[in-house]
């Protein structure tokens, strides 16, 4: 195997590099000099997103033996993943210092989860697939468990860990199913198998089964959700935001790779059962979230809910879909680092600021801050002109188009049910007076950041166009 | 410039808007003020081409814009205006541009916010009136509840936060099961989002009966009719005059507008087929309401009832199925935005100074408030629908029309004349005449400046639509025809 070959995994082996120097700099500097690792973290992002921008891909290039894949769907996905993880970075800083986990552990962590996402989303490859989640998993189990002192945070994480190596042992034990059926783990090669018609239902479906409660798991979908709203809820705040951004895009195309590609042509066994997994997770997490007083709780909520509508594009098993399926999975990163960035933002040195009631009037302490908050919270329940309208538009089309007009009809229900909690948020910045009227301080970079991520979720809204061309080109070329 | 007049009706005054909202906190309020009547003035000027420049002889779309927005769905930002949008534009541009004026001193407290959340609702009301694409009514269409939300919400009366939920998920829950039925035509329409395609398409009778309802169900609600008409009462008794003066005159119309761009040309059979349904639910809304009215112990309330009211002969004009009965509608439509944005502006008169909106607390007006008295007593009988105001035109068309199509449906929205004087002339007398009961009504003094422009306005577009409603009628009547026809076409496979 000559050096060339591993040119298509050169991001991942430059973010493997990179990780290894930091881990090794972070034992060196003492923790007055952490800025250090902060800066080099987001240069490393950014030396990736080049690496990754140099080598965009028009086809599809199996390398490493068919275990990796190097296609303008990683490509793409990769990119989003740095550009989150980045925004996670800049938003926790503060938030992390002020609570003493400013530690170079946070972002050898979050790198190596990223690592994890950055093989998850470019695998061709059962083994691969399955080794970059798990890098994925412990990453963020132990981020959870960072803060030690915490209680709730040691909890959050023994749920995590116990409830994510169960999904991970189903995901297995599904996949050796359906490796004893196809008798191969390269998805190509199963898809090619499946394709050519098998005797083998039984274990078949049963390997599916497994595969789609361990993808469930993972996703948080109803009835495999417990552990979200816990985990959100006990970890710091800093750890939520990363937990409910970029894991998602991972995750997205994690259930892409092995349904949309390895069982493509069984789209006939996994639809039904994501259409359940669908409308549960819709119902549970928009009346839950009805019920929650506390902000990261909620969105927990709401994090199921908008995964089982991005599951109603998975499931139409079009091109349309995955591609709907995409485009949301992104929107949702955007406004899911918004909602969580906020709670950093209005939290203090001993304050949490993740209580719905610390929204409160903040229209009167901070206006501009209330007014980013307002737009997200429009854009999550998908009112135009905000980006989550065509998030919510585009899964609604390629469900029709499959015919299932009564499930749009469940969904959009379900969304109206979810307009309530947000509202709720909303009437509270502006129809309240506060309770603690001092003035909200936050770092202008995060500050600066959190105003581009309000409007962005406007001009997308309004120019939705060049991401869903993005999106809809990426599935096209890759799939 | 000439080709983008419609782009300028929807943008001007939701730039004007963004830069109103710039100025900040309440220490620059004047500039705000200022600011924001620049913009609504500015707003109208633009829209005003609209009428010099408007072809009465044909019922095709005019001033059209078409430009691909998002080609991955096929939408486009497609404006144009036929004979019955382009008045609706132009009364919301006007109504703009009163309610700007309504709030210069009433409202203290974040008036930038105040003031820009009209005017970004003035330009969204438009778009939705313009839109000839889908997604694009749409994006309007849902745009318009977040200022609205937030203006009952925040300058709202003392049970306003129950009255915002219930307002925006009311319109909610309606369109989105339009929404549903845009993708479905989208479909069946052979990938396309433009209204005027969909006019076209073909569609079996279920298909028609389900999205028929699933329309009525989004118009329906904003109209409002009855029986989802409960949220309209609770918002306009919260929301501050303004508040009370748009929901009133505009965004009640844009469900009627719906009926004629959406409902009868798209599903023309279960139209017809269903025609008795909404008859009937607009006939419960005339007499009904009507007497729903005439108990109502606070004048918002009461004038909230008679919208309903009178929005249900707007409805029942349209299923009637003749020219006289939807030109009788539209005209009702453009009278009731200026009847119910006086009535409410007389509410905000004496509300400014008592404080209080109960009938009760009032009486003996006329001895200290004699101009302000005999303003009120016009838009009172423009609401009762005396001849020779605009209220009497719309109301005379629709009952005439109803007499051709069946007797009775005439006699019950006749007694909309009765119930209509009685329930608004009772509250008159009690409010105006009689003897002073309240010392405080001994200290009022009669209307300012300010507010005897905006009642003189208003009164000479009531007069002037009731004798000549010429012009009006005019403008829309080759699009009616043209419609009408249309509508009387079998859309079955």
């Amino acid at each position: 195997m000559s050096l060339m070959s591993f040119a298509p995994a050169l991001p991942e082996i430059f973010m493997l590099a990179m990780v290894s120097l930091i881990l090794v700099i972070t034992a060196a500097v003492d923790d007055n000099r952490r800025s250090i690792v902060y800066v080099l973290s987001l240069l490393t992002l950014a030396g990736a997103a080049f690496l990754t921008l140099l080598d965009l891909s028009a086809v599809p290039v199996l390398a490493l033996g068919g275990l990796f894949v190097d296609d303008l769907l990683g490509d793409v996905l990769k990119l989003f993943l740095y550009l989150t993880t980045a925004v996670v970075l800049v938003y926790s800083r503060d938030y992390l210092k002020l609570r003493g986990l400013y530690k170079g552990e946070f972002f050898v962590l979050a790198l190596f989860a990223l690592l994890g996402m950055m093989v998850m989303v470019s695998a061709s490859h059962f083994l691969t697939l399955y080794l970059g989640l798990e890098l994925l998993s412990l990453s963020l189990y132990a981020m959870v468990a960072l803060q030690r002192d915490s209680a709730v945070a040691t909890e959050a994480a023994m749920k995590y860990f116990v409830l994510g190596a169960l999904a991970s042992g189903m995901l297995l034990y599904g996949m050796s199913m359906v490796y004893g059926v196809t008798g191969s783990l390269a998805l190509a090669d199963i898809a090619q198998n499946l394709a050519d018609g098998t005797d083998l239902r039984i274990p078949l479906v049963f390997g599916i089964v497994f595969i789609v409660a361990g993808l469930a798991f993972k996703l948080g979908a109803v009835p495999f959700h417990m552990w979200v709203p816990d985990v959100y809820h006990g970890a710091p705040t800093a750890m939520t935001l990363f937990i409910g951004s970029a894991p998602k895009i991972a995750a997205f195309a994690f259930v892409l790779r092995i349904l949309g590609q390895g069982l493509e042509s069984q789209v006939a066994e996994w639809r039904d059962m994501l259409v359940i997994l669908a409308v549960l997770s819709m119902a549970v997490g928009n009346f839950a979230a009805i019920a929650q007083s506390n902000l990261k709780r909620m969105f927990a909520y709401s994090t199921i809910s908008h995964m089982g509508f991005m599951l109603l594009g998975i499931l139409a098993g079009t091109q349309n879909g995955y591609g709907s399926a995409m485009f949301y999975v992104l929107v949702y990163a955007l406004m899911s680092l918004g909602g969580f960035g906020m709670i950093l933002l209005l939290s203090r040195a001993g304050f949490e600021a993740d209580q719905l009631d610390d929204f409160r009037g903040l229209n009167r302490r901070s206006p501009w801050l209330a007014f980013v908050m307002l737009l997200l919270m429009f854009s999550m329940a998908g009112i135009p002109p905000t980006v989550g309208f065509y998030a919510k538009l585009s899964v609604l089309q390629s469900v029709i188009e499959i015919g299932y007009v009564w499930l749009a009809v469940a969904a959009v229900v379900f969304s109206l049910v979810g307009a309530f909690y947000y509202l709720r948020i909303v009437k509270l910045m502006y129809f309240d007076e506060p309770h603690d009227t001092t003035s909200v301080v936050s770092s202008p970079d995060a500050r600066l950041l959190m105003s581009a991520n309000g409007l962005a979720v406007l001009a997308l809204g309004i120019l939705p166009q060049p991401l869903m061309a993005v999106c809809v080109h990426a599935v096209g070329t890759s799939l | 410039m000439s080709d983008h007049i419609l782009s300028l009706v929807v943008w001007v005054p939701i730039v004007a808007g963004v830069l109103v909202l710039a100025t900040g906190s309440d220490r620059n309020a004047p500039l705000a003020r200022w600011l924001a009547l620049a913009g609504s003035l500015l707003g109208l000027i633009v829209a005003l081409p609209l009428a010099t420049g408007f072809d009465t002889s044909t019922s095709a779309m005019q001033f059209v814009e078409k430009a691909p927005w998002i080609p991955t769905f096929n939408v486009f930002y497609h404006l144009g205006v036929d004979g019955i949008s382009m008045p609706l534009v132009l009364l919301n541009s006007f109504t703009t541009v009163l309610v700007v004026i309504a709030g210069w001193q009433v409202i203290q407290d974040r008036v930038a916010q105040y003031m820009a959340a009209f005017l970004i609702m003035s330009g969204l009301i438009n778009g939705a009136f313009t839109a000839l694409d889908g997604i694009l009514f749409y994006v309007f269409f849902e745009g318009m509840l977040i200022p609205l939300y937030l203006i009952v919400g925040v300058w709202g009366g003392p049970n306003r936060v129950y009255a915002a939920f219930k307002f925006f998920l009311y319109t909610l829950a309606g369109s989105l099961l339009m929404l549903v039925s845009f993708v479905y035509l989208y479909y069946q329409s052979g990938g396309s989002f433009d209204i005027q395609t969909w006019h076209k398409t073909t569609l079996g009778m279920t298909a028609q009966t389900l999205m028929f309802l699933a329309f009525l169900l989004a118009f329906g609600v904003k109209v409002p009719m009855w029986p989802v008409h409960t949220w309209l009462p609770d918002a306009h008794v919260e929301a501050p005059t303004g508040g009370s003066v748009v929901l009133a005159a505009i965004t009640l119309k844009v469900g009627a507008y719906g009926f004629l761009r959406f409902i009868l040309p798209i599903v023309p059979d279960a139209s017809h087929e269903l025609a008795w349904l909404v008859i009937a639910l607009s006939l419960i809304a005339v007499a009904y309401i009507g007497l729903v009215a005439l108990v109502q112990a606070d004048m918002k309330k009461l004038i909230a009832y008679s919208s309903i009211a009178h929005m249900g002969f707007v409805t029942l004009g349209f299923f009637l199925f003749n020219p006289l009965g939807w030109e009788g509608g539209l005209v009702q439509m453009i009278s009731h935005g200026f009847v119910s944005a006086a009535l409410f502006l007389c509410i905000g008169v004496m509300y400014d100074r008592l404080h209080s909106r109960q009938i009760k607390d009032y009486g003996g007006l006329v001895n200290r408030m004699p101009v302000f008295a005999a303003f009120f007593m016009l838009f009172a009988m423009a609401n009762a629908g005396l001849p020779a105001t605009s209220g009497f035109v719309g109301e005379f068309m629709v009952i005439m029309a109803a007499v051709e199509v069946n007797f009775w449906y005439a006699f019950v929205a006749a007694t909309t004349l009765i119930f209509g004087a009685a329930y608004t002339l009772w509250m008159y007398k009690r409010v105006v005449f009689g003897t002073v009961t309240n010392p405080h009504v001994e200290h009022l003094s009669d209307i300012n400046a300010r507010e005897t422009l905006l009642m003189a306005v208003l009164a000479a577009c009531v007069l002037g639509m009731g004798l000549y409603p010429k012009p009006f009628t005019d403008v829309m009547h080759v699009s009616v025809v043209d419609l009408l026809a249309h509508v009387g076409q079998s859309k079955l496979p």
